[in-house]
């Protein structure tokens, strides 16, 4: 199957599109980090195939994709798959709903370190609505976990 | 058995590499100015994915276009109609007042207004990183558009050419925490700078002192000062003025007239100073 070469280059592409993807106003603030969780994802599945170096690539196409300064997605999605992929051999023991929290945790010290870099550049005010992506990111992930473990399992990505 | 990062550097240099490499480019991206071609050609690249992303919706526009009943239709035309009928008569009126204004300006011996280029765009995305208010729209730089170009929508101006890539580019809004717009009160031209507060529905008036004459409801008007934005073009209105006799200034809250969550079509216009001319493509010139 040449499918399977692909498998990990195209769930991101595919998360990187729900990432841009234009939603009502409503529903926007809600938009899950879909880009941090199919990486966390591969992250903690292959963390041979991607690691930090994925993860400043595929920052930085947010940073163009986003319009924001070049590098402070980068910068945060590094970190935080740097913590992921140092520590994948215990999360993966977790249960997904405890993976879950983890997830949690990591995007909001994303969006932290996202809104602290855009506060040095511009001084933005602080408002909690930025944290609503970390409660739909944990709910989802469970799902995100399982279609993905099935989409490796079924082509044997390695 | 395949072991982690056996190959290559340690997964902490990795960061270390990663994370000065962001830095840099954030201090490239900040400091130079000629940096804003590689990022035109970096847009330009990305803009497939854009374009995918847009085909959901795009895909529902069509089939609810679709699907209107024919009675929807009929009302919808009959007031596009009543609108054309009542437009139309308003711009008999413009015609003749505007050729009176300037035979007056020409007895005055001050410039005639010049007419403006205009060219219509349309919203291809919107950004939902809450911390900047941009969008994309559908022309760039092979139909004229230029950096720092005003566009407007229906009611108002709506923003400025931020960046421009091949064909499209991306528009900051007025209500983006580092925009700022100078204005005028229309009904005693009082002067002001309008600046965006990081929130779709509010513009704050910076530096006005307690006893300026401005009140809710003053409507705002762009001045022209900046040389970015044409004079005489609606902006917002004022919402909310609050004096604070411990602080300096008053503060004056102004809604931009402008739809700025539910923008479809856009104007982009081109200023006589401007340092590109629209492009119009054969076919579609009327």
């Amino acid at each position: 199957m040449r499918i399977r070469h692909y498998a990990i280059s195209l769930s991101i592409l595919a998360a990187l599109m729900l990432q841009i993807m234009p939603l009502p106003i409503l529903v926007d603030k809600f938009r899950p980090d879909w880009v941090l969780l199919v990486l966390s994802y591969w992250t903690l599945a292959l963390p041979t195939r991607v690691n930090v170096g994925i993860a400043f690539i595929y920052g930085l196409f947010l940073d163009i994709l986003l319009g924001t300064t070049l590098g402070i997605h980068s910068f945060a999605m590094s970190l935080v798959i740097f913590i992921l992929a140092a520590n994948y051999q215990r999360l993966r023991n977790y249960s997904v709903w405890q993976q879950a929290i983890i997830i949690g945790v990591m995007s909001s010290l994303y969006h932290l370190v996202v809104f602290w870099l855009q506060h040095l550049l511009t001084d933005i005010y602080f408002i909690f609505d930025y944290l609503w992506p970390v409660v739909t990111s944990m709910f989802i992930w469970p799902w995100i976990f399982l279609l993905l473990r099935k989409t490796r399992r079924q082509l044997s990505v390695k | 058995m395949n072991t982690l990062f056996a190959r290559g550097p340690s997964l902490i240099n990795r960061l270390l590499l990663a994370l000065v490499m962001s830095m840099v480019l954030m201090a490239v991206d900040i400091k130079m100015d000629g940096f804003n071609a590689v990022r035109m050609y970096l847009s330009s690249l990305v803009s497939p994915l854009q374009y995918i992303a847009n085909l959901p919706g795009e895909m529902l526009n069509w089939t609810s276009q679709r699907i209107t009943t024919q009675q929807k239709l009929v009302v919808e035309n009959n007031q596009l109609r009543a609108e054309h009928m009542r437009m139309s008569e308003a711009l008999q009126r413009v015609t003749f007042l505007e050729n009176e204004n300037a035979k007056l300006r020409a007895l005055l011996g001050s410039p005639v207004r010049p007419e403006v280029k205009k060219m219509v765009a349309e919203l291809m995305a919107v950004d939902n990183d809450p911390y900047s208010h941009q969008i994309v729209i559908n022309k760039g730089a092979i139909d004229g558009v230029y950096e720092g170009q005003p566009v407007l929508d229906e009611n108002g101006i709506v923003g400025q050419v931020l960046h421009v890539a091949s064909t499209n580019s991306r528009v900051l809004l007025i209500s983006d925490f580092t925009h700022a717009i100078p204005i005028r009160v229309v009904r005693n031209d009082v002067r002001a700078i309008a600046s965006g507060s990081g929130q779709l529905n509010a513009l704050l008036l910076d530096h006005v002192p307690h006893s300026t004459d401005i009140e809710v409801g003053d409507v705002l008007y762009s001045s022209g000062l900046g040389n970015v934005f044409p004079e005489g073009y609606p902006v917002a209105r004022v919402s909310k003025i609050a004096h604070d006799d411990s602080q300096p200034f008053a503060t004056i809250v102004a809604t931009p007239v402008a739809e700025l969550d539910r923008i479809k079509y856009l104007l982009l216009l081109w200023t006589t100073d401007a340092p590109s001319q629209p492009v119009v493509k054969k076919e579609k010139a009327k």
